[in-house]
């Protein structure tokens, strides 16, 4: 099958490949450029572990082709590690709070909590169950992954309030 | 360095040991996206292997033509059950006793059966290749009822054929597996021939699939150059597939190593052996090339390991004052189209024995029969310790039933019939020996907590207003007390494929102080890495920051029979407090040289050995491991190193109460879990943060379970809930919060006392929820529905009692 050129700005890095039409972003990502935070555990845009944020949104790289996508800037959970390698607000409240166990959720569920808290930087519990049901976990039960969320939340705000 | 500064409990502190909610090692990798998952691994020139898989649930395989599928380009091999006959691969040993095809010989006997596996550059083009394949397929007549296929002329295991006897015993029609009896069969009818009351109900455990977040997969990669095989799997036990794939395939053990490498969530799916993991490793025999096989979710929900559905008709005695005097329990256990149980061989239905629950029931008689269907196989213990669940969930809803009989609160009824804490070691009726437990304390707790007079008295007031038209909503109040048996188990009488249920644990001290330990179990997000270095911590005082731990590679790991069961912290961690213990013992004698005193004059003081009654005369542990490398000890070899392979005596007997509060809307069916209440006693806590972890984990898998999650099948054999948008796995949306609380009665056997925690949420969580569907609706005349316990049959349950008007 005939492959196309494209280009794409991942985790603030420029790359660019060849894909068939057909190829997933999910693929894509991980055959290709070797990013495997994002995780496959549907193929059916159910479960989330492939979540990836594409220019400001939220999206299930399993069901996106790579050429949908061609020129978009793109964060995995591998560009929320601080510049310095430390771990990222949302990934230390996670690892703070028990927010993970077996770890194969935990890239999507952290990469959609990231952009939830652009979208609300204050949620409530409510808002917080309700914007991650997109993201199945197996493990944890969620209990935890809403307190990271909540306590990453705060963390952010005073982190922003200190820097104003 | 010969601090004396800090306090011992300063000292035990800075070890992060048992008891500390220490945060996870693992997690720093996972949060980064660090993790090492199957579908992570790439190997040069690695190919990619698919299955071709049955449409129909029983049909024979008339052809198999692979001509278009090997003209597309990229296509490498494509393989039948023909091309692995040769080798004698087309067929595999399953952990029960039974053979189970590899790839479709003749026939198929279930939807989504493999049949040809293809091999290609790509996995699209595998994919692509799968659709060319042309099977040509002869319909035969589908079962999918065990209570039919007892009964039915249809022979599903054509290769079964005039065979009367099984791997557990007689087969007494064509269709039959087994049948295995516990207890006394006479005496337990005689008991219900003369009782007060017999309360008689089916109870039945549908069939449902773990469902890790992760599917299953391997890579295979064979050496031609070396003769060694690597494989790479999503594999509980690594171990015993070692041992397996050396059995099955003829290469030498030690020419195999297995990796499990991260695992993304078991549950039980990933202990079985699989048509993939077989067919990844004849493909790079084959092909000379590394080939990996990772199944999609839908193939992982139709082929892979289901759990449950067993129909179990119990018959319960008591007295009217509420003593129970007999259980007897005849179990339908549908294994689908071949016997691929995870269970301890001696053991064909699992622990179903511990179905006495925590009562003490005098007289008591089981018996389960095996059957065949059109179905997927499997029956894997979907966390929980070997049909414990099924178990647990039939005897509290038989309390349940007993309790209608009686007319009587189902908490009074319960707390007559407990264990009392002084019957401890207990003998149940079926064969086994609790080792320890406190029921009535955790009961009267877990009621005090939840204020359980109080809800009693809302749910009256609920039942007059929903009689009185003021409200559409019902309150039921779930009860549940669980008595778990994990730990698989003593030598004597468990094993599987012949393996004896030890577990093990290496520890090697560096010179340094700082410390690496092996064990034959992998974690699947249990936190291992964690919680084992504090237990280690805590016997030979080195700070657990400093104990690296690793599992799952069989090249270095010590043999173990892997995690399942809750086994890990009942034999492994036993395993690694022995091997932790035999260190301390030399690591003594090295201080008593040090200082210069006899072995027997010092004594062990957190982080250090210390001159008996002159404290400020001491040499820490770490002191003492650079001596085991530097100094010439007479009579002692250099190094600080030991193994334990741990034979457990017994098994352990965890055990809680939960108690759930659910809103039922009678006109919709939905629910709402207001309060849930969850008291463990796992027997001593190693980190109460995991503990706490779990229970959340287990509980959620429970409400799955319990409120809408299924594998279905029409009667044609199709499965009904083959994706995740008909296979119900709760969101955080519909996922309440959870109080979680303990008590602790150590296990008398167990070196560190603990008894496991991973399986308890899920193995009490269940009934807690249906018990709080039917006790919803017990006030209007509900005794015994089906989970699992969808809107639409809790719509119907109300519809039947006459509450729609």
């Amino acid at each position: 099958m005939s492959k196309m050129h494209v280009k794409l700005t991942v985790n603030g890095r420029e790359v660019e490949g060849l894909a068939e039409p057909r190829t997933l972003l999910i693929h894509f990502l991980r055959e290709d450029l070797k990013i495997t935070g994002p995780h496959i555990g549907c193929e059916t845009s159910h479960c989330g572990a492939c979540t990836v944020d594409i220019d400001g949104k939220s999206v299930k790289s399993c069901t996106a082709f790579v050429a949908q996508v061609n020129g978009a800037d793109i964060t995995t959970v591998e560009g929320l590690t601080n510049d310095d390698g430390s771990l990222g607000v949302l990934q230390e409240m996670f690892r703070e709070h028990h927010g993970l166990q077996c770890g194969f959720c935990t890239p999507g569920m952290i990469t959609r909590a990231h952009r939830l808290l652009q979208e609300n930087p204050n949620p409530t519990e409510e808002d917080i169950r309700f914007g991650m049901a997109g993201n199945l976990c197996r493990c944890t039960g969620y209990q935890n992954i809403v307190k990271a969320i909540a306590a990453s939340a705060d963390m952010l705000n005073a982190q922003k309030e200190a820097a104003e | 360095m010969n601090d004396q500064t800090l306090t011992a409990e300063e000292r035990a502190a800075n070890l992060k040991g048992m008891g500390c909610a220490r945060k996870r090692v693992e997690d720093v990798r996972f949060t980064q996206g660090k993790g090492n998952y199957v579908d992570d691994i790439k190997m040069d020139g690695m190919l990619f292997g698919d299955f071709v898989r049955s449409p129909y649930a029983h049909a024979r395989v008339k052809s198999v033509n692979k001509e278009a599928a090997l003209a597309l380009p990229g296509v490498i091999a494509v393989l039948t059950a023909e091309d692995l006959a040769p080798l004698g691969l087309h067929w595999m040993p399953t952990l029960a006793g039974d053979k189970q095809m590899v790839l479709a010989d003749g026939k198929v006997l279930f939807q989504g059966q493999e049949v040809a596996f293809v091999v290609a550059e790509d996995r699209y083009i595998a994919a692509d290749a799968a659709e060319l394949v042309d099977v040509d397929y002869e319909e035969l007549p589908v079962i999918t009822d065990p209570f039919e296929s007892l009964k039915s002329d249809v022979v599903l295991r054509e290769d079964l054929e005039g065979q009367t006897e099984g791997a557990h015993g007689p087969r007494k029609h064509h269709n039959h597996i087994f049948t295995w009896e516990q207890g006394d069969k006479d005496a337990t009818e005689a008991v219900l021939a003369e009782a007060d009351v017999v309360a008689e109900e089916m109870v039945y455990y549908h069939r449902t699939h773990p469902c890790p977040l992760e599917t299953c997969g391997s890579v295979a990669s064979m050496d031609k150059v070396t003769g060694k095989l690597t494989l790479y799997g999503t594999f509980q036990a690594p171990h015993a597939i070692r041992t397996v794939v050396s059995l099955i395939s003829g290469i030498a053990e030690h020419n195999i190593r297995v990796i499990s490498p991260d695992i993304g969530g078991g549950f039980g799916n990933k202990v079985g052996a699989y048509a993939g993991y077989v067919c990844s490793v004849v493909a790079s025999i084959v092909t000379g090339k590394p080939v990996k096989w990772v199944e999609d979710r839908m193939e992982n929900l139709m082929s892979t390991a289901f759990a449950r559905d067993y129909w179990m008709q119990g018959k319960i005695a008591a007295t009217k004052e509420g003593k129970i005097t007999g259980l007897w329990c005849h179990t339908t256990a549908d294994h689908g189209g071949f016997d691929a149980c995870a269970d301890p061989t001696k053991f064909p239905a699992g622990f179903m024995n511990i179905c006495t629950g925590s009562y003490d029931i005098p007289m008591a008689y089981l018996a389960v029969d095996g059957v065949y269907t059109n179905k997927a196989p499997g029956g894997v213990a979907y966390r929980c310790s070997f049909r414990v669940t099924e178990a647990a969930y039939f005897i509290e809803r038989m309390i349940e039933v007993l309790a209608i009989k009686l007319n009587m609160d189902a908490a009074e009824l319960r707390r007559i019939n407990f264990i009392k804490a002084d019957q401890f070691p207990y003998q149940s009726a079926l064969g086994w020996e609790y080792d320890s437990g406190d029921y009535h304390t955790a009961w009267e707790k877990a009621l005090k907590a939840v204020d359980y007079d109080s809800l009693r008295a809302e749910q009256a007031q609920r039942v007059e207003d929903f009689k009185a038209g003021k409200t559409r909503k019902v309150l039921g109040i779930g009860l549940t007390h669980f008595t778990e048996i994990v730990g698989a188990g003593p030598v004597k009488n468990c094993d599987i494929l012949g393996l004896g249920m030890f577990d093990s644990c290496e520890i090697r001290i560096h010179p340094t102080g700082s410390a690496i330990a092996r064990l034959g179990t992998i974690s699947q997000g249990q936190g291992h890495a964690t919680t084992f270095a504090q237990i280690i911590a805590s016997e030979i005082g080195l700070p657990a920051d400093d104990i690296t731990l690793e599992e799952g590679d069989t090249d270095t790991a010590p043999y173990g029979l892997g995690t399942y069961g809750s086994r890990s912290t009942p034999v492994a961690g036993a395993a690694t407090a022995m091997a932790a213990r035999k260190i301390r013992a030399k690591a003594q004698m090295i201080a008593a040289y040090l200082l210069e005193v006899h072995d027997n004059d010092v004594e062990w003081d957190v982080d250090r050995f210390a001159v008996k009654g002159a404290p400020e005369r001491f040499k820490t542990m770490k002191e003492i491991a650079f001596a085991a490398y530097n100094q010439a000890i007479p009579g002692l070899e250099p190094g600080l190193e030991a193994v334990s392979y741990y034979d457990p005596p017994n098994m352990t007997y965890p055990f809680g109460a939960y108690i759930c509060v659910m809103e039922i809307d009678v006109d919709t069916g939905e629910w709402e879990v207001r309060q849930f209440y969850a008291l463990d006693d796992c027997g001593t806590r190693i980190n109460p943060m995991i503990i706490e972890g779990q229970v959340h984990g287990g509980v959620t898998e429970a409400l799955a379970i319990a409120m809408g999650q299924e594998i279905a099948y029409d009667e044609m054999g199709n499965i009904k809930t083959g994706t995740l948008m008909d296979f119900f796995i709760p969101t955080a949306w519909e996922t309440p919060n959870y109080t979680t609380d303990h008590t602790v009665t150590p296990s008398p056997h167990h070196p560190i006392g603990a008894k496991g925690v991973g399986e308890s949420p899920n193995v009490g969580g269940v009934p807690a929820f249906s018990n709080a569907v039917h006790d919803a609706f017990r006030p209007f005349g509900l005794v015994q529905s089906h989970m699992p316990h969808d809107h639409w049959r809790i719509w119907k349950i109300a519809n039947n009692l006459g509450m729609h008007g």
